[in-house]
């Protein structure tokens, strides 16, 4: 015996504003803070950044209202508050460099291209009404996102920056086209793998109790990562290359549900990296930082040192439990503290507690972009959402366990946090297309289904209907065109329903 | 500025930072959970199994099952009262009163109700015999009728297997596969 009741639905826009005052709390409390810290002095333009910031994540909040009320109220807020703290450690990392002399206005960039992202957000929320529009340019996805991939390989635009060739100038602006490659990356995977998923899925011999897949069906499989191969050959970049490889075995693994895709790809991917840290001497001396760190000679080397990474053990060290604070420790010390390592200097400065703070947050960002993926009814939308979520996560274990010394060190940025235009604005467009799908998925039944042409409307629909006999027979009232309740006008009816038992 | 006040500072900061976090899970928390499921006494006039599992639809239902009807306050208002406690048309219920969900109720809106093995159904039966979407509970006119969705194993008001929307008066019995669903109301 029992009473089964649905969760009523709330829209969560309430609950969201809250948490925004609390992330936008965070983020002008740190900036004023590193104003204490660094000068005895809360900086006196802590208002109309404040201000600025607030503008900001509200007129995203009331587009959110306006064009998707039921989105996950939580996403946002984490955003916002986890792009706060970038900006705050930035400002403070331009700090200490103008002490010493090399002031670079770090911080005031990153603000701008924080307002553009979020700007960027509103749009792709305002423009992109339904997600499965996308599903439309699977295959031209692929090839912008082959085209942005082969971007810095060009002779005058590209520019190898640290070894690595992942970026391309034009005029005096600098991007780096991966990061965007792999929004469309993970359009073209889910198009793809949603239509192409039941061959892969097909059970080939099994080997060791795990069930293999069949042998002819290896192909996307290989030419995606030959394509991340050709990356790390050419481009001489683990961390696009790691991208790109890990967010499609994942992407693989959430259309087919087969563990030996994922055994397949990480045993093709090691195999790949040590070939590669043999012949390129770049690669190679990335293992050797990460496996030797704290050899006298390898620490001294000149070119791909393990200074950078020790520092930044030895700032995290500092930190302790606790941190040194805003402002008081010296994450400076280490070379590109506002960008690469930006998780270290956050670690020197709030310690353990904070950074796993920092990383809760991305944990619950990621929960909910996998939650959408549940919630959404289409199979494009659910591979879509858990490949976004997939790649926010993934990109934070690359970089933090570069730094920690998990993994090797890899030339990835932490989304949100670090330093940089082109990372802040591709992962702003996943936030907005999480929100989007999100808000698909947490909509109040748009009905199982619609109502079939010649099945009777129900009464809400129908006023004034003169009263009938209690045993007619419902006969149809509507004229052909109208929607019936919860079957909205739509023009690309992807798997509606998903699969049914 | 002193020692302690920075100390306080410092602190307070990480605590603002867990607030953030932990209001964060607050508010997903209740998502964990899915549709909840309350244990009540025993009926009076359902014959109850012993101990028969109730099994529920997917907790990880997309949406609520009940469509939106946005009135599960007062439905639940309405079963508090018990057998006797029946409201006009507005707080009608199904009961499912044999078959393995027995004990089941679903509060019915002023939406149509699909029953069926298929996960998006509004009642989702746990039964080898119904189809995966079996039939169609639907107000019309102030009344509410039952439709077969072309089951296989037909829908049965009474003892008749039917061929079209059928009226559906309160405490009439409708057979879907091995279940028998009432509508109260």
């Amino acid at each position: 015996m029992a009473t089964v009741e649905p969760h009523r639905v709330r829209a969560g826009r309430g609950t969201e504003l809250l948490l925004l005052v609390l992330a936008l709390a965070i983020g002008v409390g740190a900036y004023a803070l590193v104003g204490l810290g660094t000068s005895d002095e809360v900086p006196p333009d802590v208002l109309g950044y404040g201000a600025g910031l607030a503008a900001l994540a509200v007129a995203l909040h009331l587009v959110l209202r306006w064009r998707a009320p039921y989105a996950d109220p939580v996403i946002l807020p984490a955003t916002v508050a986890l792009n706060g703290i970038g900006l705050a450690m930035i400002y403070r990392i331009d700090f200490a460099y103008e002490l010493r002399d090399k002031a670079n206005g770090f911080a005031g960039r990153q603000l701008m291209w924080t307002a553009i992202a979020v700007g960027l957000a509103a749009i792709v929320l305002v423009v992109l009404r339904d997600h499965r529009t996308l599903r439309r340019f699977t295959y031209t996805a692929m090839v912008v996102a082959l085209g942005l991939l082969a971007l810095p390989l060009m002779p005058v635009i590209g520019r190898s920056i640290n070894g690595a060739r992942i970026w391309v100038y034009f005029g005096g602006v600098g991007m780096q086209p991966a990061e965007f490659a792999k929004l469309a990356l993970a359009v073209f995977f889910a198009g793809y793998l949603v239509t192409h998923r039941d061959t892969l899925a097909l059970a080939g011999s099994k080997f060791l109790g795990l069930q293999l897949p069949r042998a002819r069906d290896l192909g996307p499989i290989l030419v995606v990562w030959a394509c991340s191969i050709a990356v790390l050959v050419l481009e001489k970049d683990l961390g696009t290359s790691l991208l790109i490889f890990g967010l499609f075995v994942a992407m693989l693994y959430l259309a087919t549900e087969r563990v030996s895709w994922v055994v397949i790809g990480l045993l093709m991917f090691v195999g790949g990296a040590m070939v590669a840290a043999t012949a390129f001497a770049h690669v190679g001396a990335r293992f050797d930082v990460w496996l030797h760190a704290l050899d006298p000679e390898i620490f001294d080397r000149a070119p791909g040192g393990s200074g950078q990474l020790v520092r930044g053990l030895f700032g995290m060290a500092s930190g302790g439990l606790f941190g040194t604070g805003w402002g008081d420790g010296r994450p400076d010390l280490v070379p590109y503290a506002e960008s690469d390592f930006i998780v270290a200097s956050l670690g020197e400065e709030l310690g353990l507690t904070g950074l796993l703070a920092i990383l809760m947050l991305y944990a619950v960002l990621t929960q909910r972009g996998m939650r959408a993926a549940i919630g959404v009814r289409d199979g494009f939308g659910k591979l879509l959402a858990g490949g976004l979520a997939f790649v926010v996560a993934w990109q934070c274990f690359v970089v933090v366990g570069g730094v920690t010394r998990l993994i090797p060190l890899t030339g990835l940025t932490t989304p949100f946090l670090a330093y940089g235009g082109s990372s802040l604005l591709a992962n702003w467009i996943i936030v907005a297309l999480l929100l989007r799908i999100s808000n698909d998925a947490r909509r109040p039944a748009p009905a199982a289904r619609g109502l079939r042409p010649d099945e009777p409307l129900p009464d809400d629909l129908l006023d004034d209907v003169p009263d009938e006999p209690d045993d007619a027979v419902p006969v149809r009232v509507s004229a052909r065109g109208e929607h019936p309740v919860g079957a909205e006008p739509d023009e690309h009816p992807t798997e509606r329903i998903g699969r049914l038992s | 500025m002193s020692e302690l006040t920075i100390t306080l500072l410092r602190l307070g900061y990480l605590a603002l930072l867990w607030v953030l976090v932990l209001s964060s899970i607050a508010v997903l928390r209740r998502d964990l959970y899915g549709t909840r499921i309350t244990k009540r006494r025993a009926r009076r006039q359902a014959p109850v199994p012993a101990g028969g599992p109730v099994a529920v639809g997917p907790s990880t239902a997309p949406t609520p099952v009940v469509g939106h009807q946005g009135r599960a306050g007062q439905g639940r208002a309405g079963q508090g009262r018990g057998a006797q406690g029946r409201g006009s048309q507005r707080s009608a219920r199904l009961v499912v009163t044999q078959g393995p969900l027995t004990g089941t109720i679903v509060p019915l809106g002023q939406s149509a109700v699909v029953v069926g093995r298929a996960p998006g159904c509004t009642l989702v039966l746990d039964d080898d015999y119904s189809s995966s979407k079996h039939a169609r509970i639907f107000p019309q006119a102030g009344q509410w009728f039952v439709e077969d969705l072309g089951s296989t194993n037909g829908t049965f008001v009474g003892d008749e297997r039917i061929d079209a929307p059928t009226p559906l008066p309160p405490g009439r019995s409708v057979r879907v596969g091995r279940s028998v669903i009432e509508l109260q109301g």
